[in-house]
């Protein structure tokens, strides 16, 4: 097994003076083996995101544990053993601008793949080149321009250009999509595939829309309020929906070629 | 006073609400005019609601905002005649506009606009601050209007006291779409209403936006968007506009199932809902991004990413052709009888 998450849970507690708890992840387990595609589908709220930090590493559990092939990943200590799980695990945010900074060229989301791979002695230019190709951008269109420059789809593509640098064994994508046009998400969506189909990439991919993971996953886990409601294959999810929630879900995506009742 | 005849007089029988004539608008930079709206003609009849459809920097939201003379520098309505409700808005100054056209004849929910509301003012004191700048309308009937209009359309009535915070995300979107159509305008713009939402949040600003035609509270409405799904659910006529320009004018059906210009239906061919029919036909995505407005591509500025493009489209400008009632294209291939 690539990942275990085992009971993985996160209360956060917020006010001063009259403290709160607010579960924002509640008792989540779930697998996922490698080449495995799959979608963590709920919306604003659910826990979806906090899930995700907690496996990259950037927020810590408030019980349970992420295993990593085999290493309970909060326990990893030296810069030596967080290396080996940053150029395993690679996320993918929602805003890609986000990830750039801003003051330099985007040239430098490569160059620092380089140093985490510690690798120097490769032809880095043309490893960029062939990465670049990959996901469909030109290199002479991107390269030695600022992240402002750029479209949010291009964007986006040049994170996932680092993929193929890196070529990870999982990849977290957090809603990689959701702030790009509807005529590109679906050349995106496929990068994400084709990183799977060559390199046997296993991908979360982190929803809030149900016809976007239909499309990808080998499994969708269905999450509600801070917990996983439903899971099974795209078919058993979109045709036979078990959880009042699911149900309610997928009626309320809008459909091309079916019109909602009412309306 | 004969208050019927008095209400008829000022009453445009025609079927047409809007009419927007060879618009051009354009952002004046450093460099020259980026042409976002280039000469655009419109026209949207009473009780319709019209898609806007199109990727980002299209120029969609230059277009909706010029319709309703909403500009201001660094953008300039260049030429172009737009007709609302009989008056002719391209000639009317920015005091007239404000008196008697924002909000009384057409509003507009922008794209910001779950970030409208005022963070230190409850929801009925905002709702007064606006009426006061359109009508002399008492505080205490502004209070009761508010209530009904809540009421009648199914919004809970607390919420007029509430603070913005307090209210979730689409409650706060349901809530601006309710004050910007206190007034009754006859035309409301929804630039976008839906994309920071959930599914289960838009479908109910979806509802409430089309409750507002059913109870007659607005005639027509012009919905902006780049998710055609969404726009099937609501939209009666969809026009498509790639690189400041409407490419192709249509019912919801025809653009759906008999589009004849190649960036409509590679829009359509890019959605990605859960259904037999797109299952089928696989994930297919325009490639290339749109043109920078600045240097537009000559002759079909589409022709760059065009599947179908021919020597004619690098060099002459498509000309808009009618193809059926109510329907326009401009593309070379319908042109010559190619589609």
């Amino acid at each position: 097994m690539l990942l275990e998450v085992k009971n993985l849970t996160k209360i956060f507690t917020v006010g001063f003076l009259r403290r709160k708890e607010i579960v924002a992840v509640k008792d989540i387990s779930f697998n996922v083996k490698e080449s495995e595609f799959v979608s963590l589908v709920g919306e604003s709220g659910s826990g979806k995101t906090t899930t995700a930090r907690m496996i990259l590493r950037l927020l810590r559990p408030t019980s349970g544990s992420v295993v990593f092939r085999d290493r309970d990943v909060w326990s990893l200590r030296t810069l030596n053993d967080l290396r080996w799980y940053w150029r395993q695990v690679h996320g993918i945010f929602q805003d890609p601008f986000a990830s750039f900074n801003p003051l330099y060229k985007v040239d430098r989301v490569f160059y620092q793949v380089f140093t985490l791979l510690g690798d120097n002695d490769v032809d880095k230019e043309s490893l960029v080149n062939e990465a670049l190709k990959e996901v469909g951008l030109r290199p002479e269109e991107v390269l030695g321009r600022y992240p402002h420059e750029l479209s949010g789809g291009q964007r986006q593509r040049l994170m996932i250009a680092r993929c193929y640098l890196l070529k990870p064994k999982l990849i977290l994508a957090d809603e990689p999509i959701s702030m790009i046009d509807a005529s590109t998400r679906a050349g995106i969506l496929q990068l994400f595939s084709k990183l799977r189909d060559e390199y046997k990439t296993s991908i979360i991919f982190i929803t809030h829309d149900l016809g976007l993971a239909y499309y990808v996953s080998d499994r969708v886990l269905i999450m509600h309020k801070g917990s996983i409601v439903e899971e099974g294959s795209p078919e058993e999810i979109m045709e036979h929906p078990q959880h009042p929630y699911t149900k309610r879900l997928r009626e309320d995506v809008p459909l091309l070629y079916r019109k909602w009742s009412g309306f | 006073m004969n208050t019927l005849a008095l209400g008829l007089e000022g009453v445009d029988r025609s079927m047409s609400l809007l009419e927007a004539e060879h618009v051009k608008a354009y952002y004046r930079v450093r460099e020259g005019f980026v042409k976002a709206v280039d000469d655009v003609s419109l026209h949207l009849d009473r009780g319709v609601i019209m898609g806007l459809a199109g990727e980002s920097g299209c120029g969609k939201s230059t277009l909706v905002n010029t319709l309703m003379l909403n500009i201001r520098p660094p953008l300039y309505l260049i030429d172009g005649r737009i007709t609302l409700d009989g008056n002719l808005l391209s000639k009317m100054d920015k005091q007239t506009l404000k008196k008697k056209v924002w909000g009384v004849l057409v509003s507009i929910v922008p794209q910001s606009a779950l970030n409208a509301l005022m963070p230190t003012q409850k929801i009925i004191d905002l709702i007064k601050d606006i009426v006061h700048a359109h009508t002399d309308i008492s505080d205490s009937e502004i209070v009761s209007m508010s209530r009904r209009r809540f009421e009648e359309l199914n919004l809970p009535v607390e919420a007029l006291n509430m603070y913005p915070h307090e209210l979730s995300g689409g409650m706060r979107q349901r809530a601006v779409i309710a004050i910007s159509t206190l007034l009754n305008p006859k035309l409301l713009i929804v630039d976008e209403p839906t994309s920071a939402l959930d599914v289960s949040t838009q479908k109910q600003v979806l509802k409430l936006l089309v409750d507002l035609r059913k109870a007659k509270i607005i005639e027509s409405m012009i919905f902006v968007t780049h998710d055609i799904a969404v726009l099937r659910q609501i939209a009666d006529r969809i026009a498509i506009m790639y690189a400041g320009k409407i490419v192709e004018s249509a019912s919801t059906d025809d653009i759906l199932y008999n589009s004849k210009h190649p960036y409509t239906y590679g829009l359509i061919n890019a959605v990605v809902t859960p259904e037999p029919e797109v299952r089928k036909r696989g994930l297919i995505s325009i490639p290339g991004e749109p043109p920078n407005l600045l240097k537009p591509p000559s002759g079909c500025r589409f022709h760059p990413r065009c599947p179908y493009a021919m020597d004619i489209c690098r060099r002459e400008e498509p000309p808009l052709v009618e193809v059926g009632e109510g329907w326009t294209v401009a593309c070379h291939l319908v042109a010559s009888g190619r589609r």
